[in-house]
């Protein structure tokens, strides 16, 4: 086989291996929260007999493993249960959700990664000058800015003061795509700012770190413009740390933005996750916890990938 | 006024000119907009409503949790979702008169046990069938069972019998109870087809509108319900309510036009708002209050000196200026306002006493440690800076208060009616008699402060079958002084609601009953 190959079918067992190991942390941390599900659901209600009852109609009597492999199974079936609080199947609902806040991570990505390597390749080119000097400042800025700070403030200005985008991004099916791409604009802008630092300086401190080989050099030597050097010979050698700050982000963007969410009245996963933690809604905080873990690990795996195939060594083994 | 401004204001109520329009052109006549939006607001209303349109509310208090079983609903969305696609037997006016919705009459035995309703003819549900006394009666029973889970279980589990023959439903209870029509308006007793036993949350109804986007915690659409029998209610096309759970959010989209009208303007920014074109901002009088309450059970609490102490040494004026911005009344230790029907004015008012304070304090023989108060950012809007106000006015009679700030999280369920201290909300009821019954009562089950007096409970009793009313208010009144005096409730305000209203709404009146007009804004209101 492959060594690469090899290698990637390895990284995917082991994600999925650490999956397992995060359900059954997952089912063991809502495990030990006080009380148990039905006495979430019948709350100050509750009585002995009903609290039996339900316990009974649960199965709540089983032992917690038995119960942990009945979930794990349903899971693996695609069965995420019903939610205790309205009774709606969760799978469903989630699906909405998600497909919401992946829309949304989508676009704030597409804008946020191309513009976040562009500036870091900039700031290299002109290292230690105005430029440079001028992006790292503004992006330590907006991301040292709380993301609902920096969200009132494009809605004063781009909402109120001048009506250019709607406050309130709420999304539904009937909406045409260009309808659904303007509501989501602020939120976009917000998480774009939020993002950016990070991975331009990560570019940049990458790339700055190649620009001290011997080859670079060479290449200077031959006569070759600055730019074209940064992004041909000393870029491709910088992908593997750029590349794991990229993912990193992108995870953020899919699982760490409730604040924006509901600045911006965004019906994504995690308004949808707070909603049903005050509730005490345990089967859907352990469906989103598992969800937000596999989407962690996932992008994990696939920057391993990526920084393999960018490492010549792996891709051609002697 | 002058002929042409005159002119164009009429054409513009009628809709046969822009609203732009007529705004440019009295500015071009040396009008302020503000002027000329109010004017026009007026002009709307003396116009009448005006059918067509969206009107779409932004609304803080869904959640994606929240369903459309009417049963169930608990916060002001859902509320407000009942008032939209839901009828019940009567509602209760601004001025709190009773008036006939799917109940056509109403009359009751001379003890007030037995209770008789007409049920109006020709209603039709949102499924095309027909609304009978059969519904109404089996709706009433799913409240009455247990596993419904209904928030108005407290209002119909007296009830021991219900019968329907033909458009007659009758209501025998077990003991006398004058305020049952008042109490069967409560906005959980939606009439259901078939009471809505066999899908309680398929939002089926009777009302204007019927749901056709059920988003929780997001959104709720509504249609025009075609077969709808008033014809002085549900002027536009279609209704939304759009969730907005951020204050700053919500008022940005009542600015940016994108909705016209939100609930719960923070009162730090009342002010600011209420300078802001094209809107209006709102605060009626509402019967909701904040509280301080104090078991009578508990040590220290279980000494009147002590709870005593305790009510004098709390500045009123100062919290509802501080806390509420100026926007409610001060209270006066017992649960009961001027929205209340049989409100007793002549009440003496309990002020803020430092000397009588430490007075009553050493009387109670106090030990002179800390009295801790419990609070949480989520007891009510500025719980914690009431509670610190508390303190530093406790501290000037001599009485040490500690404050522990408790999590949001599990605060209903861990402090309150848990703890002997703490802060607390309550929103009114319609009558003195619910309100009472809900928290004072000695048998409660919501008796937050272990109140126990059987003068106070007889009173409570028995005025539920005096269908006299003076003697029926001097019976509350009576109560009142109890509560006052020897009650482990602190009351110090009682909170306005505020709210904002664009200038293109017509129809908006205040009402003391709910947040946006009692949750009937968009059924009243129409697009001016």
């Amino acid at each position: 086989m492959h060594p690469v190959v090899k290698l990637i079918a390895q990284r995917l067992a082991l994600g999925l291996l650490l999956l397992l190991a995060v359900s059954v942390l997952i089912f063991a941390g809502t495990e030990m929260l006080p009380g148990d599900v039905a006495q979430a659901i019948l709350g100050q209600s509750a009585t002995e007999t009903a609290l039996r009852n339900l316990r009974e109609e649960m199965g709540l009597n089983q032992p917690a493993i038995t119960r942990y492999f009945q979930w794990l199974g349903g899971i693996l079936q695609g069965d995420l249960g019903t939610a205790l609080s309205n009774k709606k199947e969760i799978a469903t609902e989630i699906g909405a959700r998600l497909g919401n806040t992946l829309f949304l991570a989508f676009w704030a990505a597409a804008v946020s990664v191309p513009l976040a390597i562009g500036l870091g390749l900039l700031a290299v080119r002109y290292r230690n000058r105005w430029p440079d000097k001028l992006i790292s400042g503004v992006t330590l800025a907006t991301i040292s800015l709380p993301e609902f700070v920096a969200g009132y403030i494009l809605m004063y200005l781009l909402t109120v003061k001048f009506r250019i985008f709607s406050p309130i991004s709420t999304i539904y099916d009937s909406m045409s795509f260009g309808q659904k791409l303007n509501a989501i604009a602020l939120p976009v802008m917000v998480l774009v700012l939020v993002v950016l630092a990070h991975m331009m300086r990560m570019t940049r401190a990458a790339i700055l770190n190649v620009m001290q080989s011997a080859y670079i050099e060479t290449a200077e030597l031959k006569g070759l413009r600055p730019l074209t050097i940064i992004a041909r010979h000393a870029f491709p050698n910088a992908i593997a740390p750029v590349v794991n700050v990229v993912m990193l982000n992108l995870a953020y963007l899919v699982v760490g933005v409730v604040v924006v969410e509901v600045v911006f009245v965004y019906p994504g996963m995690g308004q949808y996750l707070v909603d049903h933690v005050t509730k005490r809604d345990v089967p859907v905080v352990q469906a989103c916890g598992l969800i937000f873990a596999a989407v962690y690990i996932g992008l994990n795996i696939f920057a391993d990938v990526i920084s393999i195939l960018a490492n010549p060594r792996l891709r051609h083994p002697k | 006024m002058n002929d042409e401004l005159r002119y164009l204001l009429a054409r513009t109520a009628q809709g046969k000119h822009s609203r732009r329009d007529f705004l440019g052109r009295a500015g071009a006549l040396g009008m302020t907009t503000a002027m000329a939006g109010s004017l026009l607001a007026t002009a709307a209303r003396a116009e009448g409503p005006k059918k067509g349109g969206t009107i779409i509310a932004g609304m803080q208090g869904g959640e994606s949790t929240n369903t459309l079983d009417p049963a169930l609903a608990a916060s002001e969305v859902p509320f407000a979702v009942n008032m939209t696609f839901g009828e019940m037997l009567l509602d209760v006016s601004p001025t709190n008169e009773l008036v006939p919705r799917i109940a056509e009459e109403y009359s009751s035995s001379p003890d007030a046990k037995v209770w008789q309703f007409k049920i109006r003819q020709g209603v039709e549900f949102h499924n095309g069938k027909t609304l009978t006394a059969d519904d109404v009666i089996a709706t009433l029973q799913r409240h009455t069972d247990e596993k419904s889970q209904s928030g108005a279980l407290g209002i119909v589990q007296g009830i021991s019998e219900m019968k329907a023959e033909g458009d007659m439903v009758t209501l025998s209870l077990a003991a006398a109870n004058a305020d049952l029509p008042y109490l069967l308006a409560d906005y959980h007793l939606v009439i259901q087809p078939n009471g809505g036993v066999d899908d309680p949350a398929a939002g089926i109804g009777a009302g204007a509108y019927k749901v056709a986007v059920n988003e929780p915690g997001v959104r709720h659409g509504f249609e025009k319900f075609a077969n709808y029998w008033d014809d002085a209610s549900g002027h536009a096309d279609q209704v939304e309510i759009l969730v907005i759970n951020d204050t700053t959010a919500r008022v940005a989209a009542l600015q940016a036009g994108q909705v016209h009208m939100i609930n719960r303007v923070d009162p730090k920014v009342y002010k600011l708002l209420k300078a802001a074109p094209g809107l209006q901002v709102v605060n009626s009088p509402g019967r909701g209050h904040y509280v301080f309450i104090m078991h009578c059970t508990a040590a220290p609490f279980d000494n009147n000196d002590l709870r005593m102490a305790l009510k004098y040494a709390i500045n009123r004026q100062e919290m509802v200026d501080k806390v509420l911005g100026g926007l409610g009344s001060i209270g006066n230790d017992f649960p009961i306002n001027a929205a209340y029907p049989m409100f007793d004015e002549t009440i003496e008012q309990r002020e803020y006493d430092p000397d009588k304070a430490a007075f009553h304090y050493k009387a109670s023989g106090h030990d002179g440690s800390p009295i801790v108060l419990r609070t949480a950012t989520g007891a009510f809007p500025g719980a914690v800076e009431a509670a610190q106000l508390y303190q530093q006015s406790a501290a000037a009679a001599g009485i040490p208060l500690e404050i522990v700030r408790e999590p949001d999280d599990g605060y209903w369920s861990n402090v309150w009616n848990v703890q002997p201290f703490c802060a607390s909300y309550w929103g009114g009821r319609p009558v003195q008699d619910q309100m009472y019954s809900t928290a004072y009562l000695s048998t409660a089950e919501w008796n937050d402060t272990k109140f126990h007096n059987e003068k106070f409970d007889g009173l409570l009793i028995a005025a539920r079958a005096e269908l006299d009313q003076a003697k029926r208010k001097q019976m509350y009144s009576d109560m009142a002084h109890i509560l006052r005096d020897e009650g482990g409730l602190i009351l110090p305000m009682f909170n306005d609601f505020v709210e904002a209203v664009s200038d293109a709404i017509g129809g908006w009146e205040t009402d003391p009953n709910g947040e946006l007009m009692n949750g009937r804004a968009m059924t009243k209101c129409w697009l001016a």
